[in-house]
């Protein structure tokens, strides 16, 4: 039998390092888009509790915690990542496999902002976007989800057909920030 | 100019779609050809003030938005889903 290899979608161009910021890309294992039916979403958000131990976030939020996650990604949708969704959940939400249909990065460093400042319209100053916080925006001209992790870093997902340019412009991005920061 | 989404907040203008006067939101119940459909269609204002119209916030949430809006100062008087807005006019 042939034996596929599978790459990842940033396979041979990530990781790397600039000026002390790093941008690597995650496997987050399965991602299932979760959007609940019309008038189910309560219902919706007790079974994934039941079953995955979150809730379907609200709008600009996460739940969960790092390898079992669900991120809330558009009007009544939410994505779940790191674990499979149980069928059971098919009685209150759609379901659809996105496992690869995504690539993630996460960018992290001291002054993280300043690069991501460069690529989107968002605010991500700290006071404002919080840990756990999540948004659909754009990078670039491209959309992307944003979820902040932590104090200095930032998890990045995009379409996976998007995933070089991604790359491509977080690079010089970071290479522009850490170009002023020498001049300083 | 900026828009306060609903769902998602206060946002960039480059994450909205312009789709038209709220007049989309009306479609005529018949489904022959009538003066209605003409109107529908084809007849709007141009108005130097307030103003009713259709957003597609496709870079964020990917809802539609009522957006009412001052053409003469760029204020953005109000927002809400449009999904909502339909419902209330049952």
């Amino acid at each position: 039998m042939v034996r596929l290899i599978a790459k990842s979608p940033s396979e041979g161009i990530l990781p790397f390092e600039v000026n002390g910021l790093t941008l690597v890309e995650l496997d987050v294992g399965p991602i299932t888009s979760v959007a609940p039916f019309d008038g189910q979403a309560v219902a919706a958000s007790d079974r994934l509790r039941a079953l995955a131990g979150m809730e379907l976030p609200k709008p600009n939020r996460s739940s969960g915690r790092e390898g079992a996650r669900a991120v809330w990604s558009g009007a009544g949708q939410a994505m779940v990542l790191g674990v499979a969704v149980d069928a059971a959940m098919r009685q209150h939400a759609a379901l659809t496999d996105q496992s690869d249909a995504w690539a993630v990065f996460r960018l992290e460093g001291q002054g993280v902002e300043d690069v991501l400042a460069r690529l989107t319209p968002l605010d991500l100053n700290p006071g404002v976007f919080k840990r756990g916080h999540v948004a659909r925006s754009l990078l670039g001209h491209m959309s992307a989800l944003f979820l902040r992790v932590s104090g200095e870093a930032f998890e990045i997902m995009v379409f996976r057909s998007m995933a070089r340019t991604a790359v491509h412009e977080i690079e010089v991005a970071m290479k522009a920030v850490a170009a002023r920061k020498a001049l300083a | 100019m900026r828009i306060k989404c609903p769902l998602c907040g206060d946002r960039d203008q480059r994450e909205f779609t312009y789709m038209g006067h709220e007049t989309y939101l009306d479609r005529p119940a018949d489904e022959g050809w009538s003066p209605a459909w003409d109107t529908y269609l084809h007849l709007r204002d141009n108005p130097a003030g307030v103003t009713r119209d259709l957003w597609y916030h496709g870079a964020g949430c990917t809802s539609w938005l009522l957006v009412e809006r001052d053409t003469t100062t760029h204020d953005i008087l109000r927002v809400d889903l449009a999904r909502d807005a339909k419902r209330g006019r049952g």
